[in-house]
């Protein structure tokens, strides 16, 4: 389900960096050995036997991060990410699998676009990168995909990411046929006629501005029926993008009562309130918006509690000229696979709203379990995929410095604690800085 | 003490070392309004005299560009700065590059590119003056964008109240109409509440944004709760957003019936005001638009004096708002 180019595994032993995999049980100071991209031994001063030597020491050994929620833009918008440049901006962030959606133009809704995007992958893709196809022929929300078809062809799972499916028959249908593909479904929770026109969270903020609002309840509603259709079906359900308080409720209520149902939230979502759209940068345009502080408590404490067990950036980069106009006449959408530790180190880690232990999990192992992924381990016999963190370095977020091919981060001119030093992914260092 | 410095006729505005904008009330102080109105008070004695034309604004470039129609706005602001004698140059939408799908940005740009002191622009989105503010060098005023802000309505509104009550503060002010899609009521709302005035809004629930009450105003949806205020401020009833379908309203035929503004709605000495253009019929009856206690012609009228203060203040005197965030991406 995952694909990446082919390229020679590394011998390599990390020295001295603190070894911490929350999952596993491991925090301790010592050496790391990766003979031939697999780790080979964990224990104090091994032997380097001519491998190449990294110093970690002050650093911190995790596992790599796993990114359920990626725009690569490919095909049809190579001006504003590849799967080279997506890839590669997702190794500097630490990342060692990324899993893209499939709102692109044309929508990866058959067999023929996937195929042409695991070759693509294939050739040029950094880090391993799965793709989700779309539970509805162009996303239209009329008719399904051939699910069982995509699910050969290499799909990771489904959505319809972008855009709601709107009738609650087809969500079912989607549920039922769904379970013979073995996938997740990954739904986008926005009722339509409760969001239309809207341009940030409902409140005090947007009534202050006159921008038309997007209220929770639209999200809410649609995380309510999709639960109950879950429930209903007893199929598995993945909520995306979670930014209400209510939408948390929802989930707690029904996880309580034996829906598999998982979720994730986005480092802005969790770093940010509607009162930053005061500023009326196009940065902070997106969907679902920025919502209130009360929202912005709700989503830290479930992702500290594990009701949502994974952040996702939702990755969603856009060309220059597009962003470059009035906020309301901006597209929905940020960057974030290059700023999504530090972000989220310095913002809630370091003021102690989070635990770091808890931080790495919810970006490695939580979403990885979420699509069937295998979980980034750091145990003798797994592929090496780490990433070593300077926690006590600080950098400001500079356009220069993206991998990415677009530069619409709310963080650009942000100083972030917490630096990617070294990226290995599927046993290759794919970044170093 | 603005008085004087007006009607030296030999002034020059001294050369500005913060570069100033009007973009939202937000961005102002209650000294920064006593101020404007100070300055637009000794304007209208100025405007007495049979010369009309100051010298002040002699080698400065004011250019207007107006997105969105506009009469009063739009010939307000061309007269103001005419008054003062600087140059100006009008661009609307329609007739020029904008019609040939040029960005925002590079309109700006092109028209930066003159060196012009101040830009005024209307534009039907949010965020459209600030953007503008961000990409030039001029100083730039919004003469309103989209549903957010049109400061320099709300400064003539606050100028024509002084003239009529000489004081604002206590004053109680309600704003009747469709306060969801209105800049006039969002702007006038801060700027009320920074002079100390009371402001209620009545309108259909559907027209009452969610969270109003946090810029420091009461709301209701009975019209008989504007028989309480000193002065029904009447907001037009933007027909183009009352299509069928929309549902704000049901039809503008029970919004009239239920929430226009009457003779009998309202009390003997309640002063009328309304930012135009007027339905009438519709949010007012025309009985009303035409009392003695209609303010809606003084309105009009301060519209110049408060424009020429502002385009004075942001050349001359003190700080107006600055509160524009530096987008990176923008060299």
């Amino acid at each position: 389900m995952l694909f990446s180019k082919q390229a020679p595994r590394e011998n390599l032993i990390v020295r001295g960096a603190r070894v911490l995999d929350p999952a596993a049980g491991v925090d301790d100071v010592i050496d790391v050995r990766v003979d031939d991209g697999m780790i080979a031994e964990l224990g104090s001063r091994l032997d380097p036997n001519a491998h190449r030597v990294v110093e970690g020491e002050g650093l911190v050994l995790a596992p790599a991060f796993v990114d359920p929620h990626v725009h690569l833009r490919s095909p049809g918008r190579e001006d504003e990410e590849t799967i080279a440049s997506g890839t590669a901006a997702a190794a500097a962030g630490g990342y060692a699998a990324i899993l893209a959606m499939p709102n692109t133009d044309p929508v990866v809704d058959s067999g023929s676009v996937l195929g042409s995007l695991v070759d693509e992958a294939r050739a040029r893709a950094e880090i391993p990168v799965g793709f989700l196809a779309a539970i509805t022929k162009g996303q239209g929300g009329e008719e399904l995909t051939e699910m069982v078809e995509l699910a050969e062809a290499g799909a990771a799972g489904f959505t319809d990411d972008g855009r709601p499916i709107v009738a609650p028959g087809l969500m079912r249908r989607a549920l039922q046929y769904g379970a013979v593909t073995g996938r997740t479904l990954a739904v986008h929770c926005e009722e339509p006629t409760l969001s239309r026109g809207g341009q940030m969270h409902e409140g005090a903020v947007s009534a202050e501005l006159g921008f038309a609002g997007y209220p929770s309840v639209a999200e809410s509603v649609m995380v309510e029926r999709d639960l109950s259709l879950a429930a209903y079906e007893r199929r598995p359900v993945h909520v995306m993008h979670v930014s209400a308080r209510e939408s948390v409720e929802k989930l707690r209520a029904a996880r309580d009562a034996g829906v598999a149902a998982s979720a994730e939230v986005t480092p802005h979502h969790l770093c940010l309130t509607d009162e930053a759209v005061r500023s009326l940068d196009s940065n902070l345009k997106m969907n679902p918006p920025l919502r209130s502080s009360d929202d912005r408590g709700a989503l830290v404490e479930a992702l500290r509690d594990g009701t949502i067990e994974a952040v996702a950036t939702d990755h969603a980069p856009h060309a220059r000229h597009e962003k470059e106009v009035p906020f309301e006449a901006a597209p929905f959408g940020v960057t974030g696979l290059e700023t999504a530790f530090a972000a989220l180190y310095t913002n809630l880690v370091e003021p102690g709203l989070l635990r770091l232990e808890t931080l790495l999990e919810r970006m490695s192992a939580g979403p990885a379990g979420i699509f069937g992924l295998p979980a980034p381990r750091i145990s003798v016999g797994e592929h090496a995929n780490v990433v070593l963190l300077d926690l006590g370095a600080s950098r400001r977020v500079e356009e220069a410095d993206f991998r990415s091919r677009s530069a619409n981060s709310w963080l650009l001119g942000q100083k972030l604690k917490g630096k990617v030093r070294l990226t290995v992914a599927a046993g290759r260092v794919v970044f170093e800085g | 003490m603005a008085e004087i410095r007006v009607m030296r006729d030999d002034l020059l505005p001294p050369a500005s070392t913060e570069r100033r904008h009007l973009l939202s009330i937000s961005d102002l102080s209650r000294d920064d309004i006593e101020r404007l109105l100070a300055t637009a008070r000794s304007f209208a004695r100025s405007l007495e005299r049979e010369m009309k034309k100051l010298p002040t604004l002699r080698g400065r470039t004011v250019v207007n560009m107006f997105y969105e129609s506009s009469t009063r706005t739009s010939a307000s602001f061309e007269l103001a700065a005419k008054r003062l004698s600087a140059d100006t140059m009008s661009i609307k939408a329609s007739g020029s590059s904008v019609d040939k799908g040029e960005s925002l940005k590079d309109t700006a740009l092109t028209l930066g590119a003159y060196d012009p002191d101040v830009i005024v622009i209307r534009h039907p989105q949010i965020g459209a003056a600030q953007f503008v503010a961000r990409v030039t060098k001029a100083h730039v005023v919004n003469a309103g964008d989209g549903k957010h802000q049109h400061p320099t309505q709300a400064l003539l509104d606050l100028y024509t109240l002084h003239e009529e009550f000489g004081r604002l503060e206590g004053l109680h002010v309600a704003i009747v109409g469709d306060v969801l899609h209105s800049r006039v009521a969002r702007s006038l709302i801060q700027a009320l509440a920074l002079v100390e005035a009371r402001v209620t809004l009545v309108a259909p629930p559907p027209l009452l944004p969610r969270g109003i009450e946090a810029m420091g105003c009461e709301t209701s949806t009975e019209i008989e709760s504007i028989k309480a205020a000193d002065v029904v401020y009447v907001l037009r009833m933007q027909q183009e957003r009352m299509q069928a379908g929309a549902n704000y309203v049901p039809s503008l035929r029970e919004y009239t019936a239920r929430w226009g503004v009457t003779p009998e709605r309202i009390r003997p000495g309640q002063r009328i005001m309304h930012p135009g253009p007027m339905n009438r019929g519709v949010e007012i009856d025309p009985r009303v638009a035409d009392a003695a206690d209609a303010l809606i012609e003084t309105q009009v009228r301060a519209g110049l004096v408060t424009r020429m203060a502002v385009l004075y203040d942001l050349l001359t005197t003190g700080p107006v708002g600055v509160k524009v965030q530096t987008l990176h991406e923008v060299a």
